[in-house]
């Protein structure tokens, strides 16, 4: 009873709402629709958090996500067709909202590609679901190595890099510049997990050793506790490998209790959303950045961050790179492959090199045959309290080659099956 | 170790501060009528970011006084329109009824503040470590412990000194006698979830300038102060003070020995202390209905 | 004629719940939304078998509902690829535990045992958070799938074939369900709902109260167990937010929402839940205030639910 009530003013709602509710009209065989539209659209679904601890982040890569299905359209759409995207939330971390909305997106909406997800955990959770439906799926920004490492699938293909490129990428500058002795501030996931591991081995390479370390579990606010045990662990640098408002809460925290005089503070992964939430002084610190918007000298790069600020008021976050670099990955797979065949657009995307007006990096980014990774540049610097624009807030010091830390198709366990 | 015991057991009296002035808040609601405030974090979200709102104003000290007033008017203005409409029925639907207004609250921070943690700045005098042996003691920390300490000895005394709280005592022990001696018990349950409400954006206000502010602010704040309240024994306000601290000083403890396990040994506790003494430890007989 | 009523109204439910995969399609939902009704439909009757029969408000019982799920999910892991096993496994995890804190709880009343009962579905959340050698942690536990179903003259394959899935949660909900109304119906259940009548008269006619109380706490946390294992069978997958409090608090807006003093009030309130949800949050990222809402005005127009309002309607 109840479904057939909701369902039946559905209905009646859907058919004003036209955005965003056309791909259900059509699965609805509601005929007049389906004749009146010249070319049926070709669907992206995105799948990613637009509530809880990863808000913000989803919603930069939403915004990534739109500025290049504008694009797309723009230059002839997918096939020749109009290019649509469909959201859902996925929430921050409900595997179990995120597994359904996308099959509600492969079995209901039948889209032709899945994007998502920023949460390592529910980007392996959709992967699961993309491979045993076949659709080619995209994952902007979880960064643990397993999903083109150990758990790797023909159809799962990821723009973020992997935690070891990460760790490898940053740890040469700390070891020469700060100490060798490492204390390590870990988040309690996946994600966190690897990235520890990571750094650990691109440290001992160079004769870095632990001095100790906490793992804390996400969502942390007070992190007083362990910057306590840090500090008498004393270390040359504290590694802070959280996240997010945890990073946030974390760097706010040491700098207040003055660690930031005493020890040096870095880490691997650093984004612009919670450098964006720290008081000028808390912005401090040696990082990896994923995607920079001031690259002066690097084509293209203005536009895009012209484009964005024109769209949403604020410079592109490497959030919103991803989901924009996402979502034309989609239609140059179509239009490489001629197809919207999911093996046939995966093997086009086989070291694939992005055109430089989406890469928007200096060396240039590809994906990585027989792994599905997205291999570009990395830019290695500082936080800083005050740039060359207020929204400079962070000093590259060196770029890094993708290639140079990305180790050998071997070292990431990847062993690629396609389907016969 | 011993130092890093000390540390830590220091460390944890502050969060166990800060515990207890949003136990205080909730338990000051729930003895008087028998509400489980579940919005009281989102409160304290909106406390926080009021103050946010209004510091280019009115300044930091300015912020301080204001944010949580306006809380407090915000907590009157529900109570009337909403809550008071669930007095008298079973638990269960003001139970539910906070519980969707916690998610109307974080949505609507969301909405009107953005997903996007923001910077809270604090008096930079305020912000540096005392000395550096002890740096974890720093001064807004050791402001915010005084504060607490203010504002509980000022509850206590409005509790024990004025009318207001005489009757708002004689309420939480028997409200029909209170009713019956002319006493109007709808204004005093106004005022009393107003005074709840203004401990929860007071501290919201201190959590801003020691976290940060995120919509999510107040989510996982909650739990340890439900916790607090269980442990230090239903209808005893000292027991809530006393078990919020206890918790802080636990967790804190726990850190040095078993991090894993920092806010499981918190739940451990209560479970130990419903065992040994199920009216919690300051609890009063025959309230643990 | 009530009787009557009644039975069309039970083969009515029947005859939706049977066919809803051949329909769900038609009016804009898919197949996997039916089996998370079903599912969630089941741990809602099983909240209020304590909250609508006894009168008892838990405000914990996702915990139960999530042991149930990791009890499934690491079996199949860890232990045997047997989807029945496993949910039998998950079923007595989680049964075990409501057993045990049943006890040190079955004193309390009112708002008291509903905050107990929260607080203690947070520890086994904080435990499946924390513990990551074993339960994965934050990111769950991935690398698992459920089973084919070996009947000995079938293989049933419930992975691939989602209709499937559908009918074998829909088997399980039909014996469950079936179980709950016959206790209910029992001299037993007579005395529950005696017990939430009231309390005091029925200790006086000598009714164990604690006892009674206690054992209705462990039935209804078998059934959210219950429940539990076929919601990680549906995810593939389970993680820590299958304990937490704010599912706890899902489950009371079901039953509430559907009419907790009628035996079917809690389904209809899942389904109307479910629907609400998954339809909100396609169409906006504002959705959590939509739900907010909505518990707000079930709360303070629909207090009765709405099997209650349509009881009532009837009678008039």
């Amino acid at each position: 009873m109840a479904n057939q009530n909701s369902s039946d003013k559905t209905i009646g709602r859907r058919s004003v709402l036209k955005a965003a509710a056309a791909a259900s009209v059509l699965q609805l065989g509601a005929p007049f629709i389906r004749k009146a539209s010249a070319a049926e659209p070709v669907l992206i679904g995105l799948d990613n958090p637009l509530t809880g601890t990863y808000a913000i982040n989803g919603k930069n890569e939403l915004n990534g996500c739109e500025l290049a299905i504008e694009q797309i359209n723009a230059k002839g759409g997918i096939l020749g067709r109009p290019a649509k995207l469909l959201v859902e939330d996925s929430t921050s971390g409900d595997a179990g909202t995120a597994v359904q909305k996308a099959r509600k997106l492969i079995e209901r909406d039948k889209v032709n590609f899945l994007v998502g997800n920023i949460n390592s955990a529910l980007a392996l959770a959709m992967a699961q679901v993309a491979y045993e439906k076949g659709v080619l799926h995209i994952v902007p920004g979880g960064h643990t190595d397993a999903i083109t490492g150990a758990t790797c699938h023909w159809n799962v293909f990821r723009v973020c890099n992997t935690t070891q490129m990460e760790a490898n990428a940053v740890a040469g500058t700390l070891i020469k510049d700060f100490g060798k002795k490492w204390y390590y501030i870990t988040p309690d996931y996946a994600f966190g997990h690897t990235l520890q591991a990571g750094m650990e081995k691109a440290a001992a390479a160079l004769g870095g050793t632990k001095v100790g370390g906490d793992l804390t579990p996400l969502g942390t606010t007070d992190f007083s506790s362990y910057l306590i045990k840090a500090q008498a662990a004393k270390p040359d640098v504290i590694i802070f490998l959280v996240q997010g408002d945890d990073m946030l809460n974390a760097l706010k925290q040491a700098v207040q209790f003055g660690l930031d005089k005493r020890i040096h503070l870095a880490g691997a992964q650093q984004e612009m959303e919670p450098l964006e939430g720290l008081s000028p002084e808390a912005r401090i610190g040696t990082w990896v950045f994923e995607w920079y918007w001031n690259q002066p000298g690097v084509p293209h790069v203005a536009e895009f961050v012209a484009a964005i600020k024109k769209k949403t008021g604020r410079v592109p976050t490497a959030r919103t790179w991803f989901g924009f670099v996402s979502t034309w990955t989609c239609a140059l797979a179509a239009n490489t492959a001629k197809s919207l065949d999911a093996v046939k657009m995966a093997k086009a995307l086989q070291d694939f090199k992005l055109p430089p007006e989406i890469a928007l990096m200096p060396n240039g980014a590809f994906y990585r045959a027989g792994q599905n990774q997205l291999i570009g540049d990395l830019y290695v610097g500082n936080a800083q309290a005050k740039g060359s624009a207020p929204d400079d807030l962070f000093h590259v010091t060196n770029v890094v080659k993708g290639t140079d830390v990305a180790g050998t198709l071997a070292e990431t366990g990847c062993k690629m099956v396609w389907p016969a | 170790m011993s130092q890093l015991l000390f540390f830590n057991v220091f460390n944890g009296l502050i969060v166990g501060a800060f515990y207890a002035l949003m136990a205080l808040g909730l338990s000051l609601i729930l003895n008087l009528s028998g509400v489980i405030n579940f919005a009281h974090g989102g409160f304290l979200a909106i406390g926080a970011y009021l103050a946010y709102t209004l510091m280019p104003y009115v300044g930091f000290w300015g912020a301080l006084v204001v944010a949580p007033v306006l809380t407090a008017a915000i907590g009157l203005l529900v109570e009337r329109v909403l809550i008071r409409r669930l007095y008298g029925r079973d638990p269960l639907y003001s139970l539910l009824l906070t519980f969707g207004l916690a998610y109307v609250f974080e949505d609507g921070t969301r909405y009107i503040w953005g997903a996007q943690s923001l910077p809270y700045p604090i008096p930079s005098w305020l912000t540096t470590p005392l000395s550096t042996e002890y740096f974890f003691l720093t001064g807004y920390r050791l402001f915010m412990v005084a504060l607490v300490g203010i504002a509980v000895g000022a509850l206590f005394y409005i509790l024990n000194r004025t009318r207001l709280g005489m009757r708002i005592r004689a309420g939480t022990l028997d409200l029909e006698t209170v009713s019956v001696l002319g006493v109007n018990v709808r204004i005093l349950r106004n005022l009393n979830f107003g005074l709840g409400i203004y401990l929860a954006g007071l501290a919201g206000v201190l959590a801003a300038g020691m976290l940060g502010l995120q919509p999510t602010i107040g989510t996982s704040l909650i739990m340890p102060s439900f916790v607090a309240i269980i442990v230090g024994g239903l209808g005893s306000l000292t027991g809530t003070l006393l078990g919020g601290l206890l918790i802080g000083v636990a967790s804190g403890i726990t850190t040095v020995f078993f991090p894993s396990a920092t806010e499981a040994v918190i739940y451990v506790m209560m479970g130990a202390v419903l065992l040994i003494r199920p009216r919690g430890l300051l609890g009063e007989e025959g309230r643990t209905q | 004629m009530n009787g009557i009523n009644k039975q069309t109204a039970n083969a009515l439910i029947w005859l939706m719940l049977l066919t809803m995969p051949y329909w769900m399609g038609a009016i804009g939902g898919y197949t996997e939304l039916g089996s998370r009704v079903i599912v969630l439909g089941l741990a809602a009757m099983a909240l209020n078998f304590l909250l609508g029969f006894t009168g008892v408000l838990s405000f914990g019982h996702a915990a139960y509902f999530g042991l149930g799920a990791y009890g499934t999910a690491m079996t199949i892991k860890y232990l045997v690829p047997s989807t029945p096993l496993a949910i039998l496994v998950g079923v007595i995890v989680g049964t075990i535990a409501a057993a045990i804190i049943g006890a040190l709880i079955v004193k309390r009343r009112g708002t008291y045992f509903a905050m107990v009962t929260i607080a203690f579905g947070q520890v086994f959340y904080f435990v499946a958070f924390r513990w990551n050698e074993v339960t994965g942690g934050d990111d769950g536990l991935t690398g698992w799938t459920r089973q084919a179903l070996h009947l000995g003259f079938a293989n049933i394959d419930i992975l691939g074939n989602d209709k499937a899935f559908y009918y074998l949660a829909l088997a399980v909900f039909a014996v469950a369900v079936g179980i709950m109304a016959l206790l209910l119906r029992s001299p037993f259940g007579r005395t529950l709902i005696a017990i939430r009548e009231n309390e005091q008269r029925a200790r006086f006619l000598g009714i164990a109260v604690e006892q009674h109380i206690w054992l209705a706490f462990v039935i209804s946390c078998l059934f959210a167990s219950l429940a539990g294992a076929l919601y990680a069978l549906l995810n593939n997958f389970t993680d820590p937010r299958a304990l937490r409090w704010d599912l706890s608090g899902n489950f009371v807006i079901m039953a509430v929402l559907g009419g907790m003093r009628s035996f079917w009030g809690p389904l209809v309130g899942a389904a109307i839940f479910v629907v609400l949800q998954d339809y909100v949050s396609s169409h906006t990222e504002n959705w959590m205030s939509f739900i907010g809402m909505f518990f707000v005005l079930v709360v303070l127009f629909f207090p009765r639910g709405v099997l209650g309002i349509i009881k009532r309607k009837v009678a008039q």
